[in-house]
C-alpha cells in the first residue's frame, strides 16, 4: 500500500546525535560536505569516514536503514564509476581494447569518487534519519534569520516548509483513499498504454487536487482565528538552546576541517 | 435457506506485516450475507468494520482465508475479481470527496461506462440512478462542485448505483448531514432495497438510524465478530455493547430505565413505534405485560 513508504525518513531515539540542536547538524552536515570535497588524499578521506563512522555508530542508526537509504542511488554511483573508469587518462594501461581503454589511474579515481557519493549521502541520510522534520524546518529558519534584514521572508518559508511536510502522509492517505474509491467503480490505474494510463489517472487527480485546496482553506481559517499573522512576535513552545555538546560537536567539525585542510597540505 | 451471496471464511487481514506498525485487523471473521437482507454493521472506530467491507469487493486481498460471492472465490482471476467488483457496489465514508467529473452526469456514468455497457444502456442507468439517489434531472448538466454537501452526497451513491450492484455497501453514509439529508438518504437506500430485492450492507454509529431499517445486526469489536442477530436480539444485551463501547437506541434506554421504575413494558423496544404501542399497551389494559 502507499502508506508503507517511508518519507521524511526520521526515526525517533534519544542519542547524542538525536539530541543536537538541528542548527548544530545542518551546519556540521555543511561543513562535512565542503570538508569531503577538500579532502584530496586516501589519508584525509579515511579520517572524514571514521569520523562519519563515529556518528553513525553514535546514532544507533542501524547499517541495514543506511544501506537501503542508499538504494536508490546506486545506479548513479555505478554511472560515476564507470565514467571515471574510462575517461581518466593515465600511464599506465590496463586494458586496451577496441574504444576502451582502461588505465591504472582509472580504477583509482572511479574508486575515489564512488567512495565519496557514499560518503556525501551517508552523511546526508544521518541529518534526516535523526532529526525530525520539524525540528529542521525551525533549525533552518534560525540559521536563515540574518537574511530578513535582507527582505527575505524567512519564516513564512519555514512555515511553509513545516505545512507542506505534515500533509504529506495526509495526502497519501486521501491518495489511497480515492485510489480505492475509484476502482470500486471499476477504475483501472495500472493496464493501457501511456495515454490511456495518464488519462486513467484523472479520476485520481482531481479530487486530489480539490481535495487539496479544500484542506488549505480550510488550514488558513483556522490558523487565522488562532491569530496567526506570520513570524512578527512570535514565540516558540520548544526554544532552540545550544549545549555543551553543540559546542563539543562543533568544535569537532572545526578541527576535522583544520586536519584535512593541514594534511593536504602536506600532500599526504 | 439458499447459499449466501457473500461470505467470508476465516478471512483474517494484517496491515503492515512485518513492520513495526504491524496491526491484525480482522481475525478468522466468517461473515455471511443472503440475497435480499439488510445488514447493518455497528462496531467502534477501528473494530475493521471498514476493513471488512474492503474485502467484499476485492479492493483488499485477505492475508489468509477466502472470500466468496455465490460461491465462487472472488481473487480467482483479476477479471473475476474486477467482474465481481461491478456487483458489490461499495460506498466509501464521505464519497463525494471522489467526485472529479465536469457534470453530474459523467460522473454517475463513470462506473457504467468502465462496466463497457452500451451508450444506451449507460443513459438509461444514469437516470435510473439519479432517480433512486433523489437528484432532479436538471442536476445531471450542473458540474458536481456546484452541488450542496448533501446533493454531492447522493451524487457519488448514484455514481455506484448506476452498476446496479446485487450487493451494495454503504460505509457510514449519513455522516455528516443535517437530519433532513441524512432521512432522504436513508429514503433513498431503503428504497433502492426495495425495487432491486438487492443485499445492502450498511455501516453506521447511529443506533437509532439501523435499528429502525436492518433485519439483522452485526457486531464487530477488535476485529472479531462480537454478535450477530436481530436488532432485538443484539439491543437486548445493553450491557455487553456498551463494554465493547457501542449504545443502545435512546428509546431502549428510556424503556429500560422505565422498567427499573416499576412499570412493565418492554425493554427490548428500539423503534419510537413499538416504544409507543408497549405503553399504550400498559395505559389501556393496566399490569398486562409483555408484547
Amino acid at each position: 500500500m502507499l502508506k508503507d513508504i517511508t518519507l521524511g525518513q526520521y526515526f525517533p531515539g534519544d542519542t547524542v546525535i538525536h539530541s543536537l540542536d538541528p542548527r548544530t547538524k545542518l551546519i556540521m552536515t555543511v561543513v562535512y560536505i565542503v570538508v569531503l570535497f577538500i579532502a584530496g588524499s586516501w589519508v584525509s578521506y579515511g579520517l572524514v569516514a571514521a569520523f562519519l563512522v563515529l556518528c553513525v555508530a553514535l546514532s544507533k542508526i542501524r547499517l541495514k536503514t543506511i544501506l537501503s537509504g542508499l538504494k536508490p542511488l546506486i545506479l548513479i554511483m555505478v554511472l560515476t564509476g564507470i565514467l571515471n573508469l574510462f575517461y581518466q587518462k593515465g600511464e599506465r594501461l590496463l586494458v586496451d581494447w577496441w574504444i576502451f581503454h582502461i588505465y591504472l589511474e582509472g580504477i583509482v579515481k572511479a574508486f575515489f569518487m564512488i567512495t565519496r557519493i557514499l560518503l556525501l549521502i551517508t552523511g546526508t541520510l544521518l541529518l534526516t534519519y535523526t532529526t525530525a522534520p520539524i525540528r529542521l524546518t525551525d533549525g533552518l529558519e534560525s540559521l536563515m534569520n540574518p537574511l530578513k534584514k535582507l527582505r527575505v521572508p524567512v519564516h513564512e518559508l519555514a512555515m511553509m516548509m513545516s505545512i507542506a511536510l505534515r500533509f504529506i502522509p495526509t495526502l497519501i492517505e486521501e491518495t489511497d483513499k480515492i485510489m480505492s474509491a475509484q476502482k470500486a467503480r471499476g477504475a483501472d490505474f495500472d493496464s493501457g498504454g501511456l495515454m490511456r494510463k495518464a488519462k486513467s489517472l484523472l479520476p485520481l487527480l482531481i479530487p486530489l487536487f480539490v481535495g487539496a485546496f479544500r484542506r488549505a482553506d480550510e488550514l488558513a481559517v483556522a490558523m487565522e482565528s488562532r491569530c496567526y499573522h506570520g513570524g512578527q512576535g512570535r514565540t516558540r513552545m520548544k526554544q532552540l538552546v545550544m549545549s555543551a555538546r553543540d559546542w563539543t560537536a562543533l568544535s569537532a567539525g572545526a578541527l576535522l576541517t583544520a586536519a584535512v585542510i593541514t594534511l593536504d597540505a602536506f600532500g599526504l | 435457506m439458499l447459499a449466501p451471496i457473500i461470505q467470508t471464511e476465516n478471512l483474517c487481514h494484517v496491515y503492515s506485516e512485518g513492520t513495526p506498525f504491524e496491526h491484525a485487523a480482522l481475525k478468522d471473521v466468517n461473515f455471511a450475507a443472503e440475497k435480499g437482507e439488510f445488514i447493518g454493521i455497528i462496531g467502534h472506530t477501528g473494530s475493521g468494520k471498514s476493513t471488512l467491507v474492503q474485502h467484499l469487493n476485492g479492493l483488499l486481498k485477505p492475508t489468509s482465508g477466502r472470500v466468496l460471492f455465490e460461491g465462487e472465490d472472488i481473487h480467482s482471476s483479476r477479471e473475476t475479481t474486477r467482474r465481481i467488483r461491478f456487483r458489490v457496489g461499495l460506498v466509501f465514508q464521505y464519497p463525494e470527496y471522489q467526485l472529479f467529473e465536469e457534470t453530474v452526469y459523467k460522473d454517475i456514468a463513470f462506473g457504467p461506462k468502465n462496466m463497457k455497457l452500451s451508450e444506451a444502456e449507460i443513459d438509461r442507468r444514469v437516470r435510473d440512478a439519479a432517480r433512486f439517489a433523489g437528484i432532479p434531472e436538471e442536476f445531471l448538466d450542473k458540474s458536481p462542485f456546484e452541488l450542496s454537501g448533501g446533493q454531492k452526497r447522493r451524487a457519488a451513491i448514484a455514481g455506484v448505483i448506476a452498476m446496479q450492484p446485487d450487493v451494495l455497501i454503504l460505509d457510514e453514509p449519513t455522516a455528516g448531514l443535517d437530519p433532513k439529508g441524512r432521512e432522504e438518504i436513508i429514503a433513498n437506500i431503503t428504497d433502492y432495497h426495495k425495487a432491486r430485492n438487492s443485499t445492502i450492507i450498511f455501516i453506521t454509529h447511529s443506533m437509532e438510524d439501523i435499528a429502525r431499517l436492518a433485519d439483522r445486526l452485526v457486531v464487530f469489536n477488535d476485529g472479531q465478530i462480537a454478535m450477530d442477530g436481530t436488532p432485538r436480539e443484539v439491543f437486548s444485551r445493553a450491557g455487553e455493547l456498551s463494554q465493547i463501547g457501542l449504545d443502545v437506541p435512546a428509546v431502549t434506554r428510556v424503556m429500560k430505565r422505565l422498567r427499573e421504575l416499576g412499570l412493565d413494558v418492554d425493554e427490548s423496544c428500539f423503534t419510537i413505534e413499538q416504544a409507543e404501542a408497549s405503553i399504550l399497551r400498559l395505559k389501556e389494559g393496566g399490569v398486562s405485560g409483555h408484547a
